[in-house]
């Protein structure tokens, strides 16, 4: 009842915001190109959102400073729900969004996707990582890993460097990116002879016990806890079983990221937690310490992975308009046919990975690197 | 060995919910209406109490007492401002205030601390005990919790059963009219009701936090979704029944979780629950009353 209720204002909120958004975003168009995105703005995936649009922002300013081709980016809050993404999307269009980068997380985004696609306006999501985000549309790309690169990885990585022997999983069953990661994680480990001794799960409205699962991991003997998951939860996990007496090794995810910067989180309790994640920001090269160097001066924090996929999606996306000479006053589907040859074609360097390259299925190819959190910062393993 | 375990997993994760549940029995009993804000009261006392003790560095004991008086505070101005001017109003129409002012509180926490997930300092130390050569561990914190819950439960039937002011919620929760007409100040009686209720969340709200130290604006929604489940089990408006509700739920929970599937899990809680209604539609422990419409 409350779930009816709820979403019935949700929808009349929303129908107000569309109005708002269509009667102030008929602005004239000034010369720049019209970059739209959806993300989570508010709710309980901010972080993302905020992290994709601050990052997204840093770039333009960048590349607007230099002269030359002039970007415009907007930022439209679907709360990290499909249905909001869709309204937030339809604002873009009325806006007369030319490229896009399509959503910050998976489920929003197999909706905009598929709008993505029939509009034939490009997509270049930062940080979706589901495969059917991708899947039959040959104008949407990602900038992470998908999340069966991300499973497989992570097998391969434990199986070839003898982490564990027992492998125990804790999954969200109730959320795309860490079933689809489990899923290819389970497979993977089959074919490469890893043992999985305990599998168990939650969901959004039971995530705040893991005794059961925990306990049901320790029984089995596991010495190793995989966790496809955000941080949030494994906050918990990591605190529950330190208050067990339990320590296995843990392994993460890329959503592992951004553990170490919640106010309040005992950095101890990560300690040696292990993770593959394109992005580090403790890096010492140019790039990186000068985009953590602007994050943090603007907005005060260390840029999680999240902020740097964007950052990269802005500079893919300028390094596609150069070579393909897109100039402000084309069409979304002009745009859009052009940025299709230049992603399968072209090579790019970014803060996530050097000399990546996108297959025609929008699927993007970079290594992964092994961290480890050693007193409380990222360190490469490898 | 790790049945019991389980067992007092379940009791603990029950206590939790039972504080909750007992807040939203007692404020329907008297009142006559779910406050489906109480759970986002709960969410406000905990952000209170985190930043009693991590901004300012104040002893826990202050930074509960002060979560304690800033819910109840909040608790009469909710009640003053967004249902007090409806007491006239159906039923209905409470109801929808009380979820816009839930979903209000929600991103006002959002827009005043953001978005970030915190993480609760722990107050009681992370000491354990562990019995039977370490195969059982309980967390201190769990038995503070359970401690918390049954003295609260206690506390609470001797104040609506001896006190003058207990005896006035009793009164207008049976016949308001009739109680305005024995001379005793049912809008007075009322705010009080909420007073405690909101204090009640506060505890509720640095215990959930302190067994489950993640805290963001969206931590009391789902806890307190399950509570109000738990008072409708237990019978609501009873409050024995919202503690006993608030512990089976716990523990069926866990049960479920642990020996049926961790999949399942909740729509085995649930599935309880439509069981016990269809049985005893009043809840466990609830009284049988004849609607006059």
């Amino acid at each position: 009842m409350k779930k009816t209720i709820a979403l019935i204002c949700a929808i009349l909120m929303l129908t107000v915001s569309v109005v708002a958004c269509t009667a102030s975003g008929k602005t004239e168009t000034s010369g720049a190109i019209k970059i739209g995105a959806t993300g989570p703005l508010t709710g309980g995936a901010a972080i993302y959102g905020q992290a994709c649009a601050n990052a997204a922002q840093i770039a333009v300013d960048e590349i607007n400073a230099l002269g030359g081709l002039q970007f415009e980016i907007r930022y439209e809050d679907d709360a990290h729900d499909a249905e909001k993404a869709v309204n937030a999307y339809n604002a873009l269009k009325d806006w007369g969004v030319q490229v896009t980068l399509g959503s910050v997380t998976s489920t929003p985004a197999k909706a905009t996707s598929a709008l993505n696609f029939e509009d034939g306006i490009f997509a270049l999501t930062p940080s979706a990582s589901n495969p059917s985000v991708v899947e039959g549309k040959d104008n949407v790309f990602q900038m992470c890993f998908t999340d069966p690169n991300q499973g497989m990885a992570s097998a391969r990585y434990i199986a070839n460097t003898g982490l564990g022997s027992k492998i125990a999983v804790i999954y969200k069953n109730d959320e795309d990116y860490s079933t689809g990661i489990y899923q290819t994680f389970a497979a993977e480990a089959k074919k490469l002879n890893l043992e999985i001794v305990s599998t168990t799960t939650f969901t959004a409205d039971s995530q705040n016990d893991f005794s059961v699962q925990l306990s049901d991991a320790q029984a089995a003997g596991a010495d190793l806890i995989f966790l496809p998951m955000y941080y949030q939860p494994a906050s918990l996990i990591l605190a529950q079983a330190n208050q067990m007496g339990y320590a296995p090794k843990f392994f993460g995810v890329d959503g592992m990221d951004g553990i170490l910067t919640m106010d309040g989180f005992d950095t101890t309790l990560a300690e040696g937690v292990m993770l593959l994640t394109p992005f580090n920001a403790d890096a010492s090269d140019e790039k990186t310490v000068n985009f953590v160097k602007k994050y943090q001066e603007k907005y005060g924090e260390i840029p999680n992975q999240f902020a740097a996929d964007a950052y990269d999606c802005i500079y893919a996306i300028y390094q596609a308009c150069q070579n393909g000479n897109v100039t402000a006053d084309m069409t979304a589907q002009q745009i859009n046919e052009i940025m299709k040859a230049q992603f399968t074609s072209m090579s790019f360097d970014g803060l996530t990975g050097e000399k990546m390259v996108w297959g025609t299925d929008g699927m993007v190819a970079k290594d992964p690197h092994g961290m480890v959190i050693q007193n409380g910062a990222y360190v490469g393993m490898d | 060995m790790s049945f019991l375990s389980h067992l007092i997993n379940g009791i603990s994760l029950g206590s939790i919910y039972a504080i909750i549940a007992l807040g939203y029995t007692m404020v329907y009993g008297i009142a006559k209406m779910l406050n489906f804000a109480h759970g986002d009261v709960i969410m406000v006392g905990a952000y209170v109490c985190f930043f009693a003790l991590n901004s300012f560095g104040l002893p826990p004991v202050v930074g509960v007492l002060l979560a304690m008086l800033i819910c109840t505070a909040l608790g009469i101005l909710i009640e003053r401002l967004a249902y007090k001017p409806l007491r006239a109003a159906p039923s209905l129409a409470v109801l929808i205030t009380a979820i816009g002012v839930s979903y209000f509180l929600q991103n006002g926490a959002l827009l005043l601390w953001g978005s970030n997930s915190k993480v609760f300092p722990s107050i009681f130390n992370n000491a354990a005990l562990h019995l039977f050569d370490g195969q059982l561990t309980i967390g201190v914190t769990t038995l503070i919790t359970i401690a918390a819950c049954v003295v609260i439960m206690i506390g609470l039937t001797l104040f609506t059963g001896n006190t003058k002011m207990g005896k006035a919620m009793r009164a207008c929760s049976e016949d308001k009219d009739a109680a305005i007409l024995m001379g005793i100040n049912v809008n007075r009686t009322i705010s009080v009701t909420f007073a405690i209720g909101s204090a009640l969340a506060a505890i509720a709200g640095v215990l959930l936090c302190s067994a489950y130290p993640l805290l963001q604006p969206t931590t009391g929604s789902m806890p307190g979704i399950k509570a109000f489940t738990a008072a409708v089990f237990g019978g609501i408006g009873s409050i024995p029944g919202a503690f006993l509700g608030g512990i089976l739920l716990g523990i069926i929970e866990i049960f479920a979780k642990a020996y049926l599937s961790t999949e399942l899990s909740d729509a085995i809680v649930f599935l309880v629950l439509i069981l016990v209604l269809l049985i005893k539609p009043t809840g466990l422990l609830g009284k049988k009353t004849v609607v006059k419409v």
